[in-house]
């Protein structure tokens, strides 16, 4: 995926909401958008599968490419094939009565024959642990299960590219860690190149690949976790960093890198005790 | 529950005046539901809900909610008119407050909020954040005795976290009665509540937020995650938990640790 001095301004608005944006996530990555609400996270996302511009109207330069694709040439329909798209809200996302009927709305609307619908949606409840749902209307689901129920929607359609909008934001802090955990899981299992927004840096630093930060629009970093975690001016930028990076970065400890969860910081506390 | 689900289980709990209250626990515990008991939008099977010494089955869900603000988990559900201003000034008309009174609250709530230069926006064009800001800012103008916060932080950025905990802050100083549901622990962590975990339906345990945010094992059976600073504490053998980064910082560096000398050793290097 690459995003080469992208900028856009919504219809109406007179700020651009995305400006000179230039980035790239190679195939296999993980990359977390990181920002304040409203720094233009979301609208980068939607240029991914196409939202912006085919449904967003507003002034667009620069370019994006998916897939060799070039987003603002190709319709939604066929990004749709190689992007799977999961919205902040599942709710947003699910209609059907049942959860096996949903999952499988995608593949019916692309006319697959019947006997591959119903492969593919068997193997996507599977690989999500929620064969036992399929029968079971979403309205009835917990926000997690429905969470994973949007994620099955959009495996079934064999993308190469999934994009997270803040999908832990509903969840509880179990549930947020399994999807979490489910997410690294589908990358290495599948190879799927993964993008996802989220405030929670402390629940994706230890997954992700690469961190972007954006503010008012444009990228204001982008590198390792390591890189971006030990960057000076986190503070104006709004970043909530985990606690035990704050504590390190306070420590002065930056050389050579910072652990980046609980666990890998005290099992080195002892060794630098001297 | 309509669908003879029993949501709640012998639930006892007072909240006095003034009182920080966190109800916490996974999703499906029941806080919603209990949060839901107290402004009438649901009413107890057997027991009885009171608000002010009158039990909640005698006063209709309006004279309630001007008593008890609820703010919804989900903010969707809580707009619906064409702009900014207009969500927050429809509750203040609905309570009977005059027009210039409307006005001036309208005005105060959504410079609060930073959403002044937004009021004459559409709500449903709101990014997740912003729209939990006006559904904090609407509740708050008409300054209900109680404020209750269903999962608040929940796509809140950063800065509007702080926010949140200054108002949260300045609330307790007025003396006002607020009450968290959340899983946010990292959150609710520096306010130190008095906290109730509920699990299943039942309140498992209630107590001032160091010893319930300290038990590993309660927390987990309930759905919950340690807040880091708690872990780090337990994990660093600290004999108390540590509020904030600060007092982390300050501890470790009493220690005799490389850091005491100002060295910066490469972490993870020998």
């Amino acid at each position: 995926m690459e995003f080469n001095d992208f900028s856009f301004t919504y219809a109406g608005s007179t700020k651009p909401a995305a400006s000179h944006v230039t980035f790239t996530v190679g195939e296999g990555d993980v990359a977390v958008l990181a920002g304040l609400s409203g720094s233009g996270k979301s609208t980068i996302l939607r240029a991914i599968n196409g939202l912006i511009p085919h449904i967003y109207p507003g002034e667009y330069s620069g370019s994006v490419k998916v897939e060799g694709m070039t987003v603002q040439e190709t319709p939604t329909y066929e990004l749709a094939k190689k992007v799977g798209f999961l919205f902040q809200n599942p709710e947003n996302q699910i209609f059907m009565f049942t959860v096996e009927r949903d999952i499988a709305f995608g593949l019916e609307n692309m006319g697959y024959d019947p006997k591959v619908i119903r492969e593919k949606t068997d193997w996507a409840m599977d690989l999500l642990g929620i064969r036992d749902l399929a029968k079971r209307s979403p309205s009835e689901l917990s926000d997690g299960q429905k969470q994973r129920v949007a994620i099955a929607g959009s495996l079934v359609m064999d993308p190469t590219i999934l994009v997270l909008d803040e999908p832990t934001s509903l969840l509880d802090p179990h549930t947020a860690l399994e999807v979490v955990r489910l997410t690294k899981e589908l990358n290495k299992r599948l190879g799927l190149t993964v993008i996802l927004v989220e405030h929670r840096l402390e629940l994706v630093s230890t997954i992700a690949s690469k961190i972007i930060v954006v503010k008012d629009g444009s990228i204001w970093i982008q590198g390792t976790p390591q890189e971006v975690l030990l960057s000076d001016g986190l503070e104006e930028v709004g970043l909530s960093l985990p606690p035990v990076v704050e504590v390190q970065r306070k420590l002065g400890l930056k050389s050579g890198g910072i652990a980046l969860d609980v666990e890998d910081f005290v099992k080195e506390v002892p060794r630098l005790w001297r | 529950m309509p669908n003879e689900v029993l949501a709640l289980e012998k639930v006892n709990l007072r909240v006095d005046e003034g009182e920080l209250v966190a109800i916490v626990g996974g999703n499906g515990a029941g806080k919603t539901t209990l949060l839901k008991h107290m402004n009438g939008l649901l009413k107890p099977v057997t027991g009885t809900v009171r608000v002010k010494g009158k039990p909640t089955t005698e006063s209709s869900v309006a004279e309630l909610s001007k008593q008890i603000g609820l703010v919804f988990q989900n903010s969707d559900h809580q707009l619906f008119s064409e702009s900014v201003k207009e969500e927050v000034a429809f509750g203040l008309r609905n309570f009977g407050f005059p027009p210039s009174e409307v006005e001036e609250r309208v005005a105060r709530a959504l410079n609060a909020f930073g959403l002044g230069q937004m009021s004459d926006r559409a709500p449903l064009t709101l990014s997740g954040g912003e729209k939990k800001r006006l559904c904090i800012a609407l509740v708050t103008a008409w300054d209900p005795i109680v404020l209750a916060l269903d999962e608040p932080t929940v796509g809140q950025d950063h800065l509007n976290k702080v926010r949140l905990l200054e108002l949260v802050r300045r609330l307790i100083r007025d003396k006002r009665t607020v009450l968290i549901v959340s899983h946010d622990l990292e959150f609710l962590w520096p306010l130190q509540p008095r906290t109730v975990v509920m699990s299943g339906g039942r309140i498992v345990a209630d107590g001032p937020a160091a010893s319930i945010f300290t038990n590993f094992e309660l927390l987990e059976s309930s759905g919950l995650r340690q807040p880091q600073l708690a872990r780090l504490a337990v994990a660093l053998e600290s004999p108390s938990p540590f509020r904030d980064v600060d007092e982390a910082v300050a501890w470790l560096r009493e220690k005799n640790g490389p850091w005491s000398s100002g060295s910066q050793t490469a972490f993870g290097k020998g």
